[in-house]
């Protein structure tokens, strides 16, 4: 089963959805299928459910963070120079926004086949950072889609539990990024010492304790 | 949760059908002993009774695939070791396998034989040291654990021998091994096969009808197939739950195709199947072991032409899993032309299998986790990365 016959399969079975097939140039061949994220969940179940491709095992999930890169290009333009109008070149820098990409490896226990990578995108690293979880489809992307939360700030809409989870929960930034800066020292952890004492109060008083 | 003005008692009156009892939380770890490095549970209590629990780690995490980025692909070698470091060679695999993918580069024959003696070695010390783990937090204090170690310690010995490290072993290289074995190293190696038999029969024997292990294990912590199917459980501990899947003979990466051996499965997916699958695993291990014993050819261990240093494989990405000891141990490779990995990824088969540990537990006691957590086979250095 080809990557293009799933392709079109998915196409005739999931209406409305909009998919890519990426090419792999590396001698590993894997290439993968880049789809919408309006139509991912149900790209999911299809490519879960479906008699012949039953997909029941979502070996890995991947967040990837491409940013925004500084295009130069040489273009020509008119300009006055000492007075007469000549056409010069000059560099033209145009910066294209990035995004985050995650990536998720299917294979089949059932059928022992695959794996078929499916790559969704964010709008952008900033703000359209939403994508929709694939927790329900599969519960293997559970830990991993939070954990990508935590290290890249994807928002996965619909997952049941998005909190960070190998940073500590006061934990600011996105240590995968690129661009993260570590902060010149790692001082302040948080502790819920104010709330455990709080609470031990409230116990000895009710308990009629000292 | 515990409402604030509620009184906290240590023991709930009678665990109630409508959960309307007195929950008590405990924070099990990250020192507690029973999870085998720091790692902790949120644990909801209604007397003994669990009503939820959460795991929680990160405590280890020193951010592993940050690290390789910034490292050249070579340069992750040595940091794979410390992922799950009980089985460094097997990991070692893993990464050398995604870059070969990447790349396109060959394994010589006797590289791949010299792969398979080693991470069937890895195997079995890690089986045999988990059974010893396992018993021993369920109260056979010591002595399954010190058979195990016995052996496991003869395992380090030939691994310090062919690659200078009992443990942190940074062996295998892209396309191949990076020294080839000292001289008698195989003639020990089948000594010391010859001797696991009568091990593995003494082990079985020791506690496998143990009336306490029987009782701690049977209908303890059931995994359903289609859950672990579903939440991606690998290794053993989906064999035992009856899933005929094993990357050995699904995927037949290195020269698996070669060997003749049976994959062991459970039927109840209970904590004393995957005990039992992994005694009965041992044995195939052990199989294989003998037959590459038997077959290695001499010839070159590494492709001549294979560049290690100032390696650059062409920008692509791969995605290359093995069968480790644990389960399903992925690398996931993005390369951008550089020396240095654009997005280097650890599919670790530890922290997969940990995500069941609440459905596994729910509605156990207290001490039902310990033994549960211990028959799932966690290393925190693989789970936190």
């Amino acid at each position: 089963m080809t990557l293009e016959n799933i392709k079109s399969e998915m196409e005739a079975n999931v209406p409305g959805c909009v998919l890519e097939i990426v090419g792999n140039p590396s001698p590993s061949g894997q290439h993968s299928l880049r789809i919408d994220p309006a139509h991912a969940v149900a790209i999911a179940t299809f490519l879960r459910d479906a008699e012949h491709l039953r997909f029941d095992y979502c070996s890995n999930v991947t967040g990837i963070d491409w940013p925004g890169k500084e295009i130069s290009e040489k273009v020509k333009a008119k300009k006055l120079v000492d007075g007469a109008e000549q056409e010069v070149e000059e560099i033209r820098k145009t910066q294209t926004i990035g995004h985050l990409e995650v990536v998720y490896h299917l294979y089949s226990m059932e059928k022992k086949h695959g794996p078929v990578i499916l790559r969704m995108r964010t709008e952008d690293r900033a703000e359209g950072v939403h994508l929709p979880s694939l927790t329900h489809v599969w519960r293997s992307a559970d830990f991993q889609e939070r954990e990508i939360f935590d290290l890249y700030g994807v928002i996965f809409d619909g997952h049941p539990d998005l909190r960070r989870i190998l940073m500590w929960d006061g934990f600011q930034d996105h240590p995968m990024r690129k661009d993260y800066v570590e902060p010149d020292d790692y001082e302040y952890e948080p502790t819920a010492h104010d709330q455990v004492l709080e609470r031990a109060r409230q116990h000895r008083t009710v308990m009629g304790a000292q | 949760m515990i409402a604030a003005t509620e009184p906290v008692r240590i023991l709930s009156k009678s665990p109630t059908d409508d959960g309307e009892g007195q929950f008590l939380e405990v924070s099990m770890g990250p020192q507690h002993p029973s999870t085998h490095g720091v790692f902790r549970m949120d644990v909801v209590l209604d007397g003994e009774r669990i009503v939820k629990l959460k795991p929680v780690f990160g405590y280890l995490h020193r951010n592993h695939e940050k690290i390789a980025e910034n490292e050249t692909y070579l340069g992750s070698m040595p940091y794979t070791d410390r992922l799950d470091y009980f089985c460094s060679l097997t990991n070692n695999w893993a990464y050398a396998l995604a870059v070969e993918k990447l790349a396109g580069i060959q394994v010589p024959e006797r590289a791949e034989y010299i792969r398979i003696i080693t991470a069937e070695l890895t195997r079995f010390q890690n089986h045999a040291a988990l059974i010893g783990f396992l018993t021993q937090d369920m109260g056979a204090s010591g002595t399954p654990l010190m058979y195990a170690f016995r052996e496991r310690e003869t395992i380090l010995d030939l691994f310090e021998s062919l690659t200078g490290a009992r443990m942190m072993c940074n062996y295998m290289r892209f396309g191949g091994c990076r020294v080839d074995l000292p001289a008698g190293w195989l003639d020990h190696a089948k000594q010391f096969a010859a001797t696991l038999p009568r091990f593995l029969d003494e082990f079985e024997r020791l506690l496998a009808t143990n009336e306490i292990l029987m009782a701690r294990t049977q209908g303890v912590g059931v995994l359903s197939k289609e859950f672990a199917v579903n939440a991606g459980v690998t290794g053993p501990i989906l064999r035992a739950s009856g899933v005929n899947y094993d990357l050995r003979k699904v995927d037949k990466y290195g020269i698996y195709d070669r060997f003749a051996f049976k994959i062991p499965l459970g039927e109840h997916g209970d904590t004393y199947d995957r005990y039992m699958v992994r005694l009965l695993e041992m044995r195939e291990s052990l199989n294989i072991l003998n037959q590459a014993l038997k077959d290695i050819p001499d010839g070159p261990i590494v492709d001549p032409k294979t560049k290690i240093r100032g390696f650059k494989p062409k920008p692509g990405e791969a995605y290359g899993r093995i069968e480790a000891p644990k389960g399903e141990l992925g690398f996931y490779l993005i390369s951008d032309g550089t020396p240095n990995p654009y997005r280097y990824r650890v599919r670790s088969s530890c922290m997969m299998n940990l995500t069941v540990l609440e459905e596994l537990c729910i509605g156990r006691n207290v001490a039902d986790v310990v033994v549960i957590l211990g028959s799932i086979d966690i290393v925190m250095g693989e789970v936190d990365r």
